[in-house]
């Protein structure tokens, strides 16, 4: 072993046990490809990682009181901006809505066309595709790589290993100072990162997405997708006969066989199929998988393989689309004869897509009419209530008021249900109509504890007790009920 | 690790058995990815590494303590003094300020009353009560009756000096056990029990003769109580006019107390608890119910 060149650096070698306790790696050398959809996923990654890498530095004017980016997750103050959208941890149900609009996107995706998310869309794919990029770039397509891996190291290949790695290194980083910037004002945090000013922990998650990005899109890549994510399981429970899928139409492909042999079978009305088994769609693919095989686990259904077989058959003159989005009940139907099905419009996308509107609809709505004012009132557990001097009942509540608005707001807080009640505040003032006033400042809560007595003695053991808050600027209420207590 | 049956391969799936078989079903051989189990060995080895550094294994009476030594209770520490360190600024700006400044400064009259509030719970609630709510003998702090003075300067005083404390310039002046002590007969406390009863407009028994009552409270409990019963807070003598009765209002409970005499203590919290926290306590005290504002 002492003289073995390291030509499998990401563990290549097989052991042949007969029954080996792992599954040795098998190394991918995907081929480059050109076609309609290596053109789709170039755009794709292109706008993802655009969105991705410069996003940040993107500004929205807010007004003093509030940061100028448009997105901005500001963990020491609990406050997230979305361009004009301002979240508080309270509302953090929006995210929630978020959460179950790209799950729901995610089932529609799969209803429609199978994995579109992981051949198109996902981070791992996506990545991953970039640094293949850069491998093919640096050390040249397919053949070379195997060559090149086979060979002892030369200085040659050392040296394109190195700057590849290095290249790799260099957009893992950017992975992760590009993350931080979602944390931060992103133009001072570059400045700061650039004169190592920034603070620790915007080092520390540089350091973790580096690392993570290297790995996984410069080593681990398709093993991501075959034994770490758990959307292909989940994928192929929810998925139905009718959602496309990169499927070889082995009614047209077999049986295989060359070019001139299979027309000579023509001729003489023998099966002869339009597969010529020259392998380019196992070539290309960047799971290593033979899609001739049907559907399976390993494939992500980026849809390279269509590309290269169109490139085939296009050379030797037959029709395109013997790898194509198809499904496995039009290829048996058209087997026997019988006419295709197709149905985008069915039970299953249709209850996707009212669902994805029903929760869009509804956070909308919310966000359209959610408040800038904001009242909560919690009453007092011990005591319930206390007697005064006088022989009259009081009762203590605390009270938060939130201002959302970017600028100070007086608020004038009210009571309704008691016949006969005063209100008393510590922690604001009370005005000449003995309404409490309460002052916050921009995008700030304050809390405050308010007195009401029952100066009419009239109240019965739990009265029904109503808090109005008004917003003294421009009349905006918001009101929450509470109990008075009495014995 | 060597089986028999390796080379039998399953019919359907293309896949080599283990050659183990359950009622003719087999199990596939799909073995794990080598990065895999090289991680799932890396834990193996990192767990062992871990129960050599830190506190891991339980002993009779005690644990292995790690050759790194670290212990939970220093973690605490560190972030204590870390929360301290968070609050240094505005502890010094409370220590700086007087009680009415505090008040008047919405940001640190709130952080007063939230540090007075987890003070509260830790030194006051066992008499007080959580909120303040008092019990028989234990005073309400939430209503408008204040025995010592419910101005800030007062309750301050009182917290930090007591009432029949051990402290010098606690609050003194107690009741007299006027019964046990042979001041006045038997009769006499029943009167005037009476008499005290209607001054807070409380009924009093047909038979009970208010006129003696009220001779009897002149000559012995007008000197602190006050002609009316108003009280008179230098002496910590409560009101008896009003609605609020400490101990009860009931004859039976009144009697007692003239038989008795009442003396409960509030103890000098002066030296046991910091100037700061004594400043945070008033003001949260003082939030409840504070002042006299009937």
């Amino acid at each position: 072993m002492a003289d073995a060149p390291l030509t499998h650096p990401h563990g290549a070698a097989a052991s042949d046990e007969a029954a080996p306790l792992y599954a040795p790696r098998k190394q991918i050398y995907p081929q480059a490809v050109k076609g309609r959809y290596r053109t789709i996923k170039w755009v794709v990654l292109a706008i993802t990682l655009g969105i991705y890498y410069f996003l940040p530095f993107i500004r929205w004017d807010r007004g003093p009181n509030a940061p100028d980016q448009a997105i901005l997750v500001d963990l020491a103050n609990g406050r997230f901006y979305f361009f004009f959208i301002e979240i508080w941890p309270q509302e953090v149900y929006y995210l929630t809505g978020l959460l179950v609009l790209a799950a729901l996107a995610l089932f529609l995706m799969n209803a429609v066309a199978g994995r579109v998310w992981c051949g198109y869309l996902c981070p791992q794919t996506v990545w991953t595709d970039l640094f293949y990029a850069v491998e093919r770039w640096i050390e040249g397509d397919r053949r070379d790589r195997m060559r090149k891996d086979q060979q002892k190291l030369t200085l040659k290949t050392a040296g394109q290993k190195g700057l590849k790695h290095f290249i790799w290194l260099m957009i893992a980083w950017w992975t992760g100072g590009a993350w931080v910037l979602y944390f931060a004002d992103a133009p001072t945090l570059v400045y700061e990162l650039a004169t190592l000013q920034a603070p620790f922990l915007a080092y520390v998650w540089i350091g973790i997405l580096t690392f993570t990005t290297y790995t996984l899109a410069g080593f681990m890549r398709e093993q991501v997708c075959t034994y770490m994510c758990p959307w292909p399981r989940i994928q192929a429970a929810l998925t139905d006969e009718y959602a496309l899928n990169v499927t070889y139409r082995y009614d047209r492909g077999e049986p295989r066989g060359s070019v001139k042999k299979n027309e000579v079978l023509k001729l003489q009305g023998l099966p002869a199929g339009d597969c010529i088994d020259c392998n380019q769609c196992v070539n290309v693919c960047p799971t290593g998988v033979d899609i001739r095989k049907g559907l399976q686990l390993d494939c992500i259904q980026c849809g390279l393989c269509m590309d290269a077989c169109d490139n085939v058959m296009d050379k030797i003159g037959r029709p395109q689309g013997l790898i194509a989005y198809d499904t496995d009940m039009n290829v048996k139907a058209r087997m026997e004869g019988r006419p295709e099905v197709r149905r985008i419009v069915r039970a299953r996308t249709l209850f996707y897509a009212g669902i994805i509107a029903l929760v869009g609809a509804i956070m909308i709505t919310s966000l359209a009419l959610r408040q800038n004012i904001y009242l909560s009132v919690m009453h007092d557990r011990n005591p319930l209530f206390v007697r005064l001097s006088d022989g009259s009942i009081r009762n203590g509540f605390t009270i938060r008021v939130a201002n959302k608005h970017l600028d100070e707001r007086r608020y004038a807080l009210t009571v309704e249900g008691l016949i006969d009640a005063k209100i008393d505040i510590i922690g604001g003032e009370l005005d000449q109509q003995g309404r409490a006033i309460v002052t916050v400042g921009p995008d700030q809560t304050l809390e405050a504890r308010v007195l009401v007595t029952d100066t009419a003695s009239a109240a019965s053991s739990s009265t029904d007790l109503q808090f109005i808050l008004t917003d003294l600027s421009n009349g905006d209420k918001a009101a929450t009920s509470d109990h008075f207590k009495a014995p | 690790m060597a089986h028999e049956s390796h080379e039998q391969v399953d019919a359907v799936t293309g896949v080599t058995t283990t050659g183990h078989t359950w009622d003719d079903i087999q199990e596939l051989n799909n073995p794990l990815p080598r990065w895999w189990l090289w991680t799932f060995y890396l834990t193996i080895f990192w767990s062992v590494l871990y129960a050599i550094a830190y506190p891991a294994i339980p002993l009779v009476s005690s644990y292995t303590k790690g050759v790194l030594g670290w212990q939970s209770r220093e973690a605490v520490e560190v972030d204590l003094a870390a929360l301290k360190q968070q609050r240094s600024g505005m502890t010094a700006k409370l220590a700086a300020s007087s009680l009415d400044e505090i008040k008047q400064d919405p940001e640190m009259f709130a952080f007063a009353r939230a540090q007075g509030k987890a003070s509260f719970g830790d030194n006051c609630a066992p008499c007080h009560g959580a909120g303040g709510a008092g019990a028989k003998g234990y005073p309400n702090l939430n209503d408008d009756d204040w025995l010592w003075g419910g101005s800030l300067a007062q309750v301050e005083h009182t917290i930090r000096y007591g009432a029949r404390s051990t402290s010098d310039k606690g609050h003194s002046g107690t009741m007299p056990a006027f019964g046990r002590d042979g001041m006045l007969k038997r009769e006499e406390i029943s009167h005037v029990a009476d008499y005290v009863r209607s001054l807070s407009g409380l009924p009093t028994d047909k038979t009970a003769d208010l006129n003696a009552g009220a001779k009897v409270y002149a000559d012995n409990c007008a000197a602190c109580h006050g002609d009316k019963g108003q009280g008179m807070q230098e002496l910590g003598a409560p009101n008896l006019s009003d609605k609020i009765w400490l101990f009860g209002s009931e004859k039976a409970t009144i009697v007692e107390g003239l038989n008795n005499g009442r003396g409960g203590v509030m103890p000098t919290w002066h030296g046991r608890l910091d100037d700061t926290t004594i400043k945070a306590l008033t003001l949260y005290v003082h939030s409840l119910g504070g002042d006299q504002r009937p």
